[in-house]
């Protein structure tokens, strides 16, 4: 490669954003995950030079198997939970109202405007709003009295029960079955494709794993020593649906921009060929709208898995409840001291974020290429 | 190139002012009341607290009138968003001249360990404060090597509240101890009243300590901070199982109460008892203007008579502090009798000294002070002055798996276990 000037320029040019972010995006997560291979936390951790030794991977041990840890596994599990159910509301009513909006019913830009405000608030404002809103004995608990009927008594912010409780030292099995699921689904695939001997093959780790989580894992040794239930917390759901009324008008844009940009011939053809509204959303408009379906879950899964100003504004930094990995980071980092293991939480949490946006970056990069 | 000259010239005069700045101070440190400079003061009382601090800012002012004093808080109730900054600035070399810590061990498991803070001692024999403070609250302010901050308030912990006429109508007395207690309670609840207001996670730490108060004593409450009591031994267990009892007769919505709205409770009459520190004091009689005494009522929380669990505010002197003869200063301000009480009767606690000017002080401050000058003293876990950070972090959570399992074995040697691991047994 021959250099002109025209890419020294180029780079010259670049060079700048490229040493900044190499030092405070790439250089700091590299520090990260350096802390976190470290013991830096115990005893004299703020002194002006701390002892600190390298340990490897304890923190993460302890993170996923210590007994006193049960509050991250907690939140991981809740983390989870919140990913889930944001994408899958904020995705389904923001749909729901840009079809009502594509419509174009009387008033169609206020109605906009309205849905799309709770996004310009910030999280600690919703928070509060929603806190005070969800409160036990006020609020949205007390509407049904304004027509004579008893209050409601739900707690949504601080019911103590769960549901889909799982015990935690069934974890490995529990993964084993659903990777095993994973590559039966494969086989079978190649199967129909008529790749059989690729379906046989796949069909190897799925007995593998299998046969361990089905028999094999009574023989390996627990993760924990005693169990421990972890589900979905009710008192989650009040933070769930603040989170959906706060960026469902958002999906409604994205949505609304992609269905706009529908050109009418399509609409006129798919009326032409006899689809009704109904069948022309779902079989010509929605299909279209994958792309923003796409960007949607990306922005919505890594804004769950930072909700840090939600919990702490509704809940409070203690309520292990609806507590999140974030916050827990927070609390061990700055209020217990224990820098390793608020790194090694921090790397936990950027490694879940890479599982949604390195497949999207790597699918987007592919498609412009070609 | 006039741009590069401008630059040059800006830092120029900005290491001018700054060297200026710093040869000042090094000239005033002989002469006291020549103090000038800078000073700049870290704490997290804003708010309701803001009169206060900034009462002792003008009275300090005032004896130096050279000094421009910086007031820098950051919000967030117990310094919970101010300690996270705090640490940042230290790590990054930038200490403020004093900071506010909850005496006790959130300074020294924190501060005091990692060297970050100057002995005091000199300044205690100095300003005569080893016998104007009691020596219960200098042993826990102190470490083998020194002591390390000098108190400003006293707030107790172990206080019951509740509305004198509202008993007199149920018939009930305030209980003596907490059988007593829940010999009363399920009368209570049949006649519609919660027994006892909670309010969220901490509040609950917050009764924990109230109740291992009377379950184990002063004396064992102290061997479990020094390591000679476990946490998971038979009294340890009591504790919980006593915490397990009474949480039968709590509001059922605690975790989403603020400590004022569990206050409130007790004060619109749904909630018979309410087991706060003393800021609650201030908060009703202020806020709400209830009558001390006729209007809301107070006493020991059960069977702790005669015992004061403290937490104080306190401020130190760090190492490195830029303004360390301002500071200085400043802190023998805070030690003295003027400062003191211009502080407390604002803020709503009390003096750390023994001679405090009671006529200053609301109605139930002096009450307080009365008690704190004869009570044997205890230090309060849930505000810092027991145990250090990492255990009072990790002891919130042994709360929450203690609510979610309602097991008092478990929790106890839960709490034994992080007892091990911050270095306490």
């Amino acid at each position: 490669m021959k250099f002109n000037s025209d890419k020294t320029v180029a780079l010259m040019m670049l060079l700048p954003s490229l040493i900044l972010i190499g030092i405070f995006v790439y250089g700091f997560i590299g520090q990260t995950v350096y802390v976190s291979l470290t013991d830096w936390g115990q005893g004299a951790a703020l002194a002006e030079n701390p002892e600190i030794n390298l340990i490897g991977l304890k923190n993460y041990g302890e993170l996923f198997s210590g007994f006193l840890n049960s509050r991250f596994r907690q939140d991981l599990v809740n983390a989870i939970f919140y990913t889930v159910f944001l994408v899958s509301g904020a995705l389904g009513i923001g749909l729901i109202l840009a079809i009502l909006l594509d419509r174009g019913p009387k008033g169609e830009s206020v109605f906009r405007t309205i849905f799309l405000y709770p996004m310009s608030l910030s999280f600690i404002v919703t928070g509060t709003i929603w806190r005070w809103l969800l409160a036990p004995r006020g609020g949205v608990n007390k509407l049904p009295e304004l027509v004579g009927l008893p209050g409601f008594g739900f707690r949504w912010l601080n019911s103590r029960r769960s549901i889909l409780n799982f015990n935690w030292q069934n974890l490995p099995q529990i993964t084993a079955i659903v990777v095993g699921g994973v590559f039966l689904f494969i086989a079978f695939r190649q199967w129909r494709r008529g790749l059989k001997n690729k379906g046989l093959f796949s069909l190897i780790p799925t007995g593998i794993l299998f046969l361990w989580a089905f028999w094999g894992a009574r023989f390996t040794p627990e993760i924990l020593p005693t169990p421990e239930q972890h589900g979905f917390n009710l008192a989650a759901i009040g933070i769930i649906i603040t989170a959906i009324w706060q960026y469902s008008g958002y999906t409604m844009a994205l949505y609304l921009a992609g269905l706009r940009g529908i050109s009418e011939d399509l609409r006129e053809a798919a009326r032409l060929d006899g689809a009704n509204q109904f069948q022309y959303y779902f079989n010509v408009a929605i299909p279209i709208l994958k792309p923003m379906t796409m960007s949607a879950i990306i922005i919505l899964a890594h804004i769950s898995l930072k909700m840090f100003a939600l919990i702490f504004a509704m809940t409070g930094p203690d309520n292990a409840q609806t507590s999140h990995p974030a916050v827990l980071m927070y609390l061990t980092t700055f209020r217990a001291n224990n820098f390793a293991k608020g790194a090694a939480i921090a790397v936990v949490l950027f490694l879940l974020v890479a599982v949604f946006i390195v497949p999207y970056l790597i699918s987007a990069y592919r498609e412009r290429r070609a | 190139m006039l741009n590069r000259k401008t630059i040059i010239l800006a830092v120029i005069s900005i290491l001018v002012v700054g060297l200026l700045g710093t040869s000042l101070s090094v000239a005033a440190t002989s002469h006291e009341d020549e103090l000038s400079g800078e000073l700049e003061i870290f704490s997290w009382w804003a708010g309701d607290e803001g009169p206060a601090l900034q009462a002792l800012i003008d009275l300090y002012e005032e004896k130096y009138p050279d000094v421009e004093v910086i007031n820098a808080t950051v919000t967030g109730g117990s310094g919970v968003n101010a300690k996270a900054v705090l640490k940042t600035r230290m790590l990054g070399g930038n200490p403020p001249d004093s900071f506010q810590v909850h005496a006790g061990q959130e300074l020294i498991g924190t501060w005091v360990t990692a060297d970050r803070m100057e002995d005091l001692t000199f300044l205690f024999k100095e300003e005569g404060w080893m016998d104007a403070f009691p020596d219960e609250l200098i042993d826990l302010i102190s470490t083998e090597e020194g002591i390390w901050s000098v108190p400003i308030t006293i707030h107790r912990s172990n206080v019951m509240w509740y509305i004198p006429d509202n008993l007199d109508e149920w018939g009930i007395e305030v209980p003596n101890s907490w059988d007593e207690f829940l010999e009363i309670a399920p009368e209570l609840e049949e006649n519609g009243v919660t027994p006892l207001a909670l309010g969220q996670n901490w509040t609950v730490n917050h009764l924990w300590e109230s109740v291992a108060l009377d379950v184990l004593g002063p004396d064992k409450w102290e061997a479990l901070w020094e390591g000679e009591l476990a946490f998971n031994s038979e009294e340890g267990v009591a504790v919980w199982e006593k915490l397990d009892e009474i949480m039968e007769y709590v509001n059922d919505d605690y975790s989403s109460l603020s400590w004022q709205q569990a206050t409130d409770l007790v004060v619109e009459g749904d909630a018979a008892f309410n087991v706060m520190g003393d800021w609650a004091a201030g908060y009703m009689d202020t806020t709400l203007e209830l009558e001390p005494k006729e209007g809301f009522g107070w006493a020991a929380s059960p069977g702790t008579e005669g015992e004061f669990m403290l937490l104080s505010d306190s401020f130190g002197l760090p190492k490195g502090a830029p303004n360390r003869e301002n500071t200085i200063a400043f802190l023998k301000l805070l030690g003295s009798k003027e400062g003191s009480d211009t502080f407390n009767p604002l803020k709503g606690s009390i003096s750390p000294r023994l001679d405090s000017d009671l006529s200053k002080y609301s109605v139930y401050s002096q009450s307080a002070a009365e008690d704190f000058s004869s009570d044997r003293l205890v230090g309060s876990l849930a505000h810092g002055a027991v145990a250090n950070e990492g255990f009072m972090n990790a002891f919130a959570d042994v709360m929450e798996i203690f609510l979610d399992s309602r097991d008092p074995e478990r929790a106890a040697n839960a709490a034994q276990a992080i007892a091990k691991q911050n270095g306490i047994q």
